[in-house]
């Protein structure tokens, strides 16, 4: 354990590691971890691997266990760094990746896709998550927009203006589900983020935003501890704050509507996984968000086997798992901890 | 050196600042002082560029404030601010590496230079033992010793304090302006400092500016400053202004007993 406490990285990219292999041997059909590593070196071109599993592995592991291992484990780190770039942003311990609407945005744009049924199919299976992440980002648009006082975006009325019209597009959504009983099931589904897309298509269409966006939140740890000391000081040891702001919102928000718009809206992972790191780590930004991305990955990866498993054939919708199993493991983690000073 | 034409700043619709003058000398500490509400603080966000300025023209060793970036201004104006809502779970260390941002890339990599400055700015506010502490587990005198290292740390000119001692005891008034004038002599620094405390402007600063409604009423040696007629027009108390035994500067007693009893 000792060894973990002072190797954050490595301890967190070993979890990462064998929930990764955890993912892709477990499902309906288990396939042992030096299988699948055959399996895939026999695609390799020039191997001379021969071929002992049987064929449909193959497929169960290419065309499925790998794209929804790969799409759960970038959603699980999007949402936990994002979540911690925006605590430290707004420097509140409750804030997660959702606080100025990203999801309430993200979740409208859905069920209005769902409930309109646009003629024909122009995006085909991706009118839901296309509108689900337009949603969200008109959402961030109009809500920073609002917040707007004279040249600066105040962190206290970016916060007000997020919430109202969180409330505002929850409300809408809401309606929107009583009114059109048909596609109920499903919205609830993207709502309670049940409604993970299979097939490598996701994974490609948010791994540029993943890259970026996780990219930039994970450089500006520095930009982020000086903001700690609250936006004058900042402003005073030389952060351009107002760009720094507008670059974290924009980063973390792009990041967390693309996560959220192939899954649906999956909570607590980017509230918790920030918390565990810091009370594990310590505080300092430069390593806690990517200690956050590493860790979010591994705990949705976590969460999602739960939900794979537990009530076996059925799936349950992970955002349900992550809240579930999630919150006990936190406190008991909350309770173990010696200082209250860790925030 | 700092000097300040004819500023003026508002928050919104309210003019905080009149057409304020100012002129700071390099080793020199100029004190103001002044009734709260009187802006002095105001000023100290003005010239840090915290506010935008609506008016007149503020030079930091002769570059006009408003042709610096953000980062180039921390090279030559570093400001210690109150000592209150410090993050809780950084380290004296962390703190103080901080004040090196001006002089760090985007990702904050400290160098070997950096860590040295640090080291350097510890060592002379007597808080390196303190390096490994959490801010919030120190007393008051000690998070401002902390934030006075990491200003220090800036390695800039012009040093701006917002009422150091304000939640200070005796002892740890008198050791930190000790402190600052200290390092004002050895740096050659530019030093103003808003204090509360009328007789420890008397007694640490070189020139006293006294502050009411927005403008300076005047400025000066404390003798000059500090007098009976100058104070109980801008406190509307009376007072009663008499040398120090020791070094003859002024000394200021509230005139309580008659007001209270009239």
């Amino acid at each position: 354990m000792k060894l973990f406490h002072r190797h954050p990285f490595l301890a967190t990219a070993l979890l990462l590691g064998a929930a990764l292999t955890l993912s892709v041997a477990i499902g309906p059909v288990f396939i042992p971890v030096d299988t699948a590593a055959r399996l895939l070196l026999a695609k390799l071109p020039g191997s001379s691997i021969p071929v002992s599993w049987p064929e449909t592995y193959e497929a169960i592991l290419l065309q499925i266990r790998l794209p929804h291992t790969a799409l759960i484990a970038l959603t699980g780190a999007a949402l936990a760094g994002s979540g911690a770039a925006y605590q430290g942003l707004f420097r509140n311990p409750l804030a997660d990746p959702y606080l100025i609407g990203v999801a309430s945005g993200a979740g409208l744009g859905a069920v209005l896709a769902l409930a309109i049924r646009w003629p024909g199919t122009l995006l085909g299976l991706y009118t839901v998550p296309a509108s689900a992440f337009l949603g969200a980002a008109l959402t961030i648009a109009i809500v920073y927009s609002l917040a707007r006082i004279g040249r600066a975006v105040p962190t206290t009325t970016l916060i007000l203006a997020g919430v109202a019209f969180s409330s505002f597009a929850t409300s809408l959504t809401s309606f929107l589900m009583l009114r059109s009983n048909t596609e109920l099931r499903r919205a609830l589904a993207w709502l309670l983020g049940g409604a993970i897309m299979n097939g490598w298509e996701p994974v490609w269409a948010i791994l540029p935003y993943v890259v970026l966006g996780l990219g930039a939140l994970s450089i500006s740890g520095h930009a982020l501890n000086v903001l700690q000391f609250g936006e004058e000081q900042a402003q005073q040891l030389g952060l351009p704050i107002e760009r720094v702001k507008l670059g974290l919102v924009l980063a973390a928000s792009l990041t967390t509507a693309a996560a959220v718009a192939f899954s649906g809206i999956i909570g607590f992972i980017g509230l918790i996984v920030p918390h565990l790191v810091r009370l594990a780590w310590g505080p300092d930004y430069r390593r806690l968000i990517p200690l956050s991305i590493l860790g979010g990955g591994s705990a949705l990866l976590l969460a999602d086997l739960l939900a794979r498993v537990v009530m076996r054939p059925q799936t349950l919708p992970v955002g349900i798992v992550t809240a579930l199993a999630g919150a006990p493991f936190f406190l008991w983690v909350l309770r173990r901890a010696k200082t209250q000073a860790y925030w | 050196m700092l000097e300040i034409y004819a500023l003026s700043a508002a928050y919104f619709e309210t003019k905080v600042l009149r057409e304020v003058s100012l002129r700071v000398e390099s080793g020199e500490i100029l004190a103001l002082v002044g009734p709260n509400g009187a802006g002095k603080s105001t000023l100290i966000r003005a010239v840090s560029g915290v506010i935008p300025i609506t008016g007149g023209i503020v030079r930091l060793n002769g570059v006009e404030l408003n042709r610096l970036g953000y980062m180039q201004r921390a090279r030559h104006l570093a400001v210690v601010p109150q000592a209150r809502e410090l993050p809780a779970a950084f380290t004296v260390y962390q703190t103080v590496l901080l004040g090196r941002t001006p002089y760090l890339s985007w990702l904050g990599t400290a160098s070997q230079k950096d860590h040295a400055i640090v080291r350097l700015a510890l060592e002379r506010t007597h808080t390196a033992q303190l390096a490994e502490r959490r801010v919030s587990d120190l007393s008051g005198g000690e998070q401002q010793r902390v934030l006075l290292a990491r200003a220090l740390a800036q390695d800039a000119p012009i040093l701006l304090l917002d009422e150091p001692t304000t939640h200070l005891d005796l002892q740890h008034q008198s050791n930190l302006l000790n402190l600052v004038r200290q390092l004002c002599q050895e740096n050659n620094l530019t030093v103003l400092m808003v204090l509360h405390d009328l007789n420890l402007a008397g007694l640490y600063a070189d020139r006293v500016a006294l502050m009411d409604s927005g403008h300076i009423l005047a400025t000066g040696s404390p003798e000059e400053v500090l007098t009976t007629e100058n104070l109980s027009s801008v406190y509307q108390v009376p007072v009663n202004v008499i040398p120090h035994p020791d070094y003859g500067t002024p000394l200021v007693l509230p005139d309580g007993h008659a007001h209270s009893f009239a």
